[in-house]
């Protein structure tokens, strides 16, 4: 009796070693894991109309989200096999990390400190951005440098909140921030009177000013007191894999220039124009540079479409977000888009 | 069956080895699991390029808090907005635990009330406040009545003294000059009564006369801070909070100002504890005998006497272990208050500091070293106060 006892702990002790050695993935494997997985796992934010929102039935729509399906698209060749994660802007980062999603996609300030401190790699800007400020028109203020001694409601751990601490520091003027870990916190606690003024990137207050009770209420701010270029976000450990997101933003960037849409795409294939060529699949060898199959470009076109087509459809001038091109028109319109070749 | 005493002793020594064997394995298996965690960190910290160390505690942190303690802005190092959040969790812990009390013995001893209706209503409390979830509490305070207070134009202003709405509570703020002064009152008040009370149980042994310790020492606390402040000139200024008008905005300014994220944490807390407080308090009353205060009245204590000396100090041995327990529970407890953006430490140091570092690995572990700390100090002060009253055994 003795004997089995101390074999049995001598078992045990074996299989929890061997459990505990088979814990360590490796890390430098995403695109495999996706392709067994069959579906791409993508960060988005908790609700930003325009970049990434949920509608009532649980249908994702947004300019992250469509960069979300065009990876999938490229990786998988269908681009509704994605699955998203809201999350806070204080928690992505570590849940990217930690391997529980593929991409972030969601409204992330590309700097320094994130990009070379974070082990994460930025992989492009699918929107120029800079940071604003929302206030009451009751508060009869039509400049931010006019602001003083206001409570400024923010979302916590975000650049938007070193920038509110710069602005003011600059302009020797006196705020409270109340800080909160949602962006729909921090909304609902500025139209309940909390704060007096709402700060985030300006495309977010566009889009959240949307959410509001009464959104012809409140004022944008004419001044940007920051750059805030926002893109995808992957591990930074693994490059094939931020190759493959970073050329897919490209593609989508470069198929407005080239004028390839969704809808024109197949009467293209008959073209003899080579970059269009390359764009569709049909010449060079773009997708065995990614590990990726050749049509993978086609896939992300066709199916989601090109960056205008993007932008148009979820925070252009005809959606409620309603935001004009801007700093984020293609290079030739004199915007900043721009893509390098893919060829 | 016959057994030779050379058999027994192999015997037995062969059961002192089973016996060892087993805690020896165990010891070895519990050390290969902390060394494989640590090796495990540390491979895939390697893998991702990042590096551990406390270095960023001394870096600025660039983020404003809204409401601390102690001097902090931006410019500030990250420890100290580590101290910015473990003062705030402080705080509201502080009175938490304060309020909890009292209002648990109040609600305690009403359970208690031969009056229907007292006794009905603090049982109604008791059941409400301890079956709903705190988080709900939380919310219901903060987004609930909170929310609904009026704006900083139309505040609610309570005999000048109390100004109330949305964007917090706001009251005077006492300045004193030379405050220290009486300070030196309450010590002096402090040494007198101890002096008292050592000069009253001599008299009380020699001549069985009681002096009233009690009554003494309030009338010294109250006089010599008084007799002080005049002799060193001690001013008080009162500083009321003042209405702002900038363009539309109406602040508030000066005096004390309470946030909102404090008030709704704090009063969910108190509430939700002093529910299980007030059943320990109960629990304590009742589990005294009925003949102890028989037996107290026959020996000629008085109403009062007999529950200051038999029913308290024996309730109190019953009422302070699951007490102390309440006492941990709403200190760690607190640290819901992410949920409303109190900055605490669990939001500021753990949540702020956190996300804009990436430092997940050593600020949560500050962060579980500080609450365990604080746990095991709250615990110790009341295990040695109970030691001080249990009964002692001969």
């Amino acid at each position: 009796m003795k004997k089995i006892k101390i074999n049995s702990f001598a078992v045990l002790a074996f299989v929890v070693t061997f459990i505990f050695t088979t814990f360590n993935a490796n890390a430098n494997q995403t695109r495999e894991n996706v392709i067994k997985r069959g579906s791409l796992n993508c960060g988005v934010s908790q609700g930003v109309p325009g970049f990434s929102n949920a509608d009532a039935s649980g249908k994702w729509a947004g300019i992250d989200v469509d960069l979300c399906r065009a990876v999938a698209a490229a990786v998988l060749g269908d681009a509704n096999k994605v699955k998203y994660s809201p999350l806070s802007a204080k928690d992505r980062f570590e849940v990217l990390k930690a391997g529980d999603i593929d991409v972030l996609a969601r409204n992330t300030t590309w700097t320094l400190s994130r990009d070379g401190g974070l082990a994460v790699d930025f992989v492009g800007t699918n929107f120029y951005d800079g940071q604003g400020f929302m206030i009451r028109k009751a508060a009869n203020i039509n400049s931010a440098k006019k602001l003083n001694n206001v409570k400024v409601c923010v979302e916590t751990g975000t650049t938007t909140e070193l920038n509110l601490r710069d602005y003011f520091k600059q302009q020797k003027l006196k705020y409270e921030p109340v800080a909160f870990t949602k962006a729909d916190e921090a909304v609902a606690a500025y139209d309940a009177g909390r704060c007096d003024v709402y700060t985030t990137d300006k495309s977010g207050l566009a889009a959240n000013r949307t959410k509001l009770k009464n959104p012809a209420d409140h004022l944008i701010l004419p001044e940007t007191i920051s750059k805030e270029p926002l893109g995808p976000v992957v591990r930074g450990n693994d490059e094939n894999w931020a190759n493959i997101v970073r050329w897919t933003l490209n593609v989508m960037i470069e198929a407005e220039e080239y004028g390839i849409t969704q809808a024109n795409i197949d009467s293209l294939k008959s073209t003899e124009d080579p970059a269009i060529k390359r764009l569709l699949g049909l010449e060079g060898e773009t997708g065995k540079n990614l590990s990726l199959a050749n049509t993978w470009s086609y896939n992300i076109i066709k199916q989601v479409g090109n960056y205008a087509e993007s932008y148009n459809a979820n925070v252009g001038p005809k959606t409620p977000v309603g935001l004009a091109r801007g700093q984020n028109a293609s290079w030739r319109n004199g915007g900043l888009l721009y893509a390098p070749p893919v060829r | 069956m016959f057994l030779t005493s050379q058999f027994k002793t192999s015997l037995r020594k062969n059961l002192q080895l089973s016996k060892l064997l087993p805690q020896l394995l165990l010891i070895i298996l519990f050390c290969y699991i902390i060394y494989f965690f640590t090796k495990n960190t540390q491979i895939n910290l390697a893998a991702r390029n990042l590096n551990f160390g406390f270095d960023f505690l001394n870096t600025n942190s660039g983020f404003d808090v809204q409401f601390s303690l102690i001097q902090y802005d931006g410019s500030s190092s990250y420890f100290r907005s580590y101290l910015v959040g473990l003062l705030n969790t402080l705080l509201v812990s502080f009175f938490g635990i304060i309020f909890a009390t009292i209002l648990g013995f109040i609600v305690g001893i009403s359970r208690l009330s031969p009056n229907w209706i007292v006794n009905k209503l603090s049982l109604i409390y008791v059941e409400l406040f301890r079956n709903l979830p705190l988080l709900l509490q939380i919310f219901f305070w903060y987004f609930v009545v909170i929310r609904s207070l009026p704006s900083t134009e139309k505040s609610m202003v309570i005999l000048d003294i109390l100004i109330i709405n949305l964007q917090g509570f706001y009251i005077p703020k006492f300045i004193f000059s030379n405050f220290i002064y009486i300070f030196y009152g309450l010590f002096l008040a402090l040494l007198a009564t101890i002096a008292v009370k050592y000069y009253a149980t001599k008299v009380f042994y020699e001549s069985g006369k009681i002096i009233p310790v009690f009554k003494i020492f309030l009338l010294l606390i109250i006089v010599l801070p008084i007799i002080f402040s005049f002799i060193g000139d001690v001013s008080l200024l009162v500083e009321y909070p003042k209405l702002v008008k900038n363009f539309g905005i109406f602040n508030y300014v000066g005096g004390v100002k309470l946030v909102p994220e404090f008030l709704a944490l704090l009063f969910s807390l108190s509430l939700y504890t002093s529910a299980f407080i007030a059943e320990n308090v109960r629990a304590g009353i009742l589990a005294i005998s009925k003949g102890q205060k028989e037996a107290s009245k026959s020996l000629g204590f008085n109403n009062p006497q007999t529950l200051k000396l038999i029913v308290i100090p024996q309730a109190l041995r019953v009422i302070i272990p699951p007490t102390t327990n309440q006492y941990l529970n709403l200190t760690k407890n607190s640290s819901l208050a992410a949920a409303i953006g109190y900055p605490d430490l669990a939001g500021v140091f753990a949540g702020t500091a956190l996300s804009q570092t990436g430092k997940a690995i050593e600020i949560i572990f500050m962060v579980m070293m500080t609450y365990l700390t604080m746990s095991l100090i709250i615990s110790s002060i009341l295990n040695w106060y109970n030691k001080k009253i249990a009964i002692v055994e001969r």
